[in-house]
């Protein structure tokens, strides 16, 4: 039977040699390195649970009265979107669990792709050869961020209408073109009729397939350049010591990819996510309270929160209140990002290539500089549910929003000065890792 | 180590057949009409156990390696690139020479992508004027979100009222909030523009726009739920705390003839959050 069908495929094609050499490539093993392999087999999930959702989901916004399952609802005005999301959760057999399971793994997506970016960043996985993929990996997790918003704001409802709401003053805040793009953008002044549509167009065809092309992209590189290994015996710039695809890896990997669609599968059957039905539908004046977005927005969440109450303005024109916060820091963040392995490049004065990587202590400037963005970031999200924590804690909203502000401008330099001892440290000692450094090594600095 | 074998076998089988009988429970479930939290659970299972078989196949019944590869670091040679650049070169000589044509090329590209913008254009109307106004005119009765106009007596003192004007209450521009105020009250805003302690002030937040849902009639302010900004009633609805930079604009409010609260004209500025020629009246 293998016989066979290799003959006839290699009849035809000719591809005896490449497959030979693709069924023996060696994949270097570490737990970390499935960071990406999981990302792409959420983005699976959610093009096979998405397909489903599209065949229920009707994007328009003209308006009829609910009647269904749903009993609190029914007599309200709603429209045929919200209208057709109720109906996928409570009529349509299977339809909340695969909803559920498309949210959930969309946030698992997202996670995955940060969390892998956090170790090419720390292992130093970016520098040469490897920087287009560095580009591009970026930009998937950019056009994460755009799909996963997009979908959230689909279903009409009152909590991702405010979403929409936000995210229409923050285009209008642009300078010169901002009032263009809003209405280009959304068809008009807010709430146009249009959004709703385009955003499922953007939603389901243009962002998925460029992330799917980005993603091919970036295998074919990783194929391509080999993947990095840690050093260890027997590891060096030269070669790979791992794993052959076939069967060992290729079957782990599969596992991989059940194992995370048995956890979405769980987490979107047991545990609820985006009740819309309990927002109840958009109404342009009306607002649910508290509100938070999804996880991965947080950070821009928190930063218009914090932001103070600042603003730029001359002769009648103005640079608004929420365009630092959300449009200046993304902008200075991505770019920051993207240009990380040339500035590193130009500071460290190594251009070399590099298959081995780095652990977190080869390189202290850079493991500190990382800690340091991301304690930053962290307090941005943290910041995202200040008032749930005013809720909780009985303290004013004001008070813990000053308290975020002052973390905000301490934490991040003081992680990052802890981690940079901490590295220096293991680095001198040669410690396994923080447990075994002796606390001595903490007190005295380089002594060489 | 037989023995081994034989166990890993023996859970790898398991795994598998975990997976089995959650897929039939599956269908039953679905057969008999659903039920979400059974069939997250089942799904999983039936994904989780072929994961965990093929996990214990990978791990011990497979070449465990380490297998070493080689790898070229620099896959291509100096050579190679030189003739890359050669082809290129040699290719772009006929190009070159005729420097006119390869810039009327350019200018033909320039020009069609240009042309290319307008369908963008069909994408939205023009802003124009129309984040300048909203749907109040003069005389525009006071209604509330059904449309029903409202009497000075129908608000208690202390109360609050999500208010639009007449026939435009789809208009969400012109959402306002009516706050009767308390007589001891020093009315905000020019005088006359507060008939009986009736203020309004435009409900769209200046920071990004929320509708200001919250009011507390003890200390008479207004909070917006999405950033935390607050505003003053009594103080002519200017900020107190949170990131928004401008006062809610105040809407000039009569009683007609009939007795029904009215406007007397539209904001007297541009509502909502900012743009960058908010402050340019041409
Ligand atoms: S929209 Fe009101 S505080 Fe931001």
């Amino acid at each position: 039977m293998i016989k066979r069908l290799t003959q006839w495929i290699d009849d035809r094609l000719g591809a005896s040699s490449f497959a030979k050499q693709a069924l023996n490539k060696v994949f270097p093993d570490h737990w970390s390195f499935l960071l990406g392999e999981l990302a792409l087999y959420c983005f699976l999930i959610l093009v096979l649970t998405g397909v489903f959702l599209s065949f229920f989901f009707d994007p328009s916004v003209s308006e009829s009265v609910y009647r269904g399952e749903y009993e609190p609802l029914n007599g309200v005005h709603v429209s045929n979107a919200y209208k057709s999301v109720l109906d996928l959760s409570f009529e349509v057999r299977a339809g909340l669990v695969m909803r559920q399971m498309h949210h959930w793994a969309a946030l698992i997506f997202i996670a995955a792709m940060f969390v892998h970016m956090l170790r090419i960043f720390f292992t130093g996985a970016f520098r040469r050869p490897r920087e287009i993929n560095w580009l591009i990996g970026l930009t998937l997790l950019i056009l994460g961020l755009l799909n996963g918003f997009s979908g959230y704001s689909l279903p009409d409802d009152l909590l991702s209408g405010t979403g929409l709401r936000i995210a229409y003053s923050v285009v209008l805040s642009i300078p010169v073109i901002g009032t263009w793009m809003a209405f280009l953008v959304f068809g008009g002044e807010f709430p146009a009729e249009q959004i709703i549509e385009r955003l499922f167009v953007v939603h389901i065809f243009i962002v998925p397939v460029a992330i799917a092309g980005l993603m091919t992209a970036h295998l074919a590189i990783v194929w391509r350049q080999k993947h990095t290994q840690f050093p260890g015996p027997g590891r060096t710039e030269g070669n790979v010591v791992g794993e052959k695809l076939w069967p060992t890896y290729m079957t782990k990997s599969m596992a991989l990819f059940f194992g995370v669609s048995a956890v979405v599968a769980i987490l979107g059957g047991l545990v609820q996510i985006n009740p819309v039905w309990l927002y109840g539908p958009f109404r342009a004046e009306q607002i649910p309270s508290p509100a938070q977005p999804d996880w991965y927005l947080g950070w821009l969440e928190g930063a218009l929160r914090l932001f103070p109450p600042w603003e730029i303005r001359a002769f009648g024109f103005e640079l608004p209140n929420p365009f630092y916060p959300a449009i200046l820091l993304p902008g200075i963040t991505f770019n920051l990002l993207y240009l990380w392995p040339f500035l590193e490049a130009k500071l460290t004065g190594d251009r070399e290539p590099h298959h081995l990587l780095e652990r977190a202590r080869d390189h202290p400037v850079r493991t500190a500089l990382g800690i340091a963005g991301l304690a930053f970031y962290l307090v941005l999200f943290a910041a995202a549910s200040n008032d749930l924590l005013s809720k909780w804690l009985k303290i004013p909203v004001e008070s813990i929003t000053n308290a975020y502000r002052v973390l905000l401008l301490v934490f991040p330099p003081v992680a990052g000065l802890i981690t940079y001892r901490l590295m220096d440290a293991l680095r001198r000692t040669g410690a396994e890792g923080l447990m075994h450094l002796p606390l001595s090594a903490l007190t005295r600095r380089t002594q060489e | 180590m037989e023995n081994q074998g034989e166990r890993s076998i023996r859970w790898i089988a398991t795994a598998f057949g975990v997976s089995i009988v959650a897929s039939l429970g599956l269908a039953v479930v679905y057969l008999l009409g659903g039920q979400p939290q059974a069939e997250g659970a089942l799904l999983g299972a039936a994904l989780g156990g072929i994961s965990v078989g093929l996990v214990l196949w990978a791990k011990h019944l497979m070449p465990g390696g380490p297998e070493v590869q080689e790898r070229e670091i620099r896959p291509e040679v100096a050579e190679a690139q030189a003739e890359v650049e050669e082809t290129l070169q040699a290719g772009a000589e006929p190009i070159e020479r005729r420097t006119f044509l390869a810039k009327m090329l350019g200018a033909a590209f320039a020009a069609f992508g240009i042309a290319l913008l307008f369908p963008i254009r069909s994408l939205g109307g023009a802003p124009g004027r129309a984040l300048f106004r909203t749907a109040w005119r003069p005389g525009s009765r006071v209604v509330r979100a059904d449309g029903s106009p409202v009497r000075p007596e129908e608000l208690a003192v202390d109360g609050i009222l999500t208010v639009f004007p007449e026939t435009h209450t789809e208009a969400a521009d012109s959402q306002t909030l009516l706050i009767h105020l308390p007589e001891d009250v020093q009315p905000p805003g020019p005088p006359g523009w507060v008939p009986e302690g009736f203020v309004a002030f435009s409900k769209i937040c200046t920071h990004a726009g929320c509708p200001v849902g919250l009011y507390e009639a003890e200390s008479k302010k207004l909070f917006c739920p999405c950033h935390q900004s607050v505003f003053d009633v009594v103080d002519g609805a200017k900020p107190t705390e949170g990131p928004a930079t401008r006062p809610l604009p105040q809407l000039p409010l009569s009683i007609d003839d009939s007795g029904f609260l009215v406007a007397q004209g539209d904001f007297e500025e541009p509502v909502g959050p900012g743009f960058w020629n908010r402050g340019r009246d041409d």
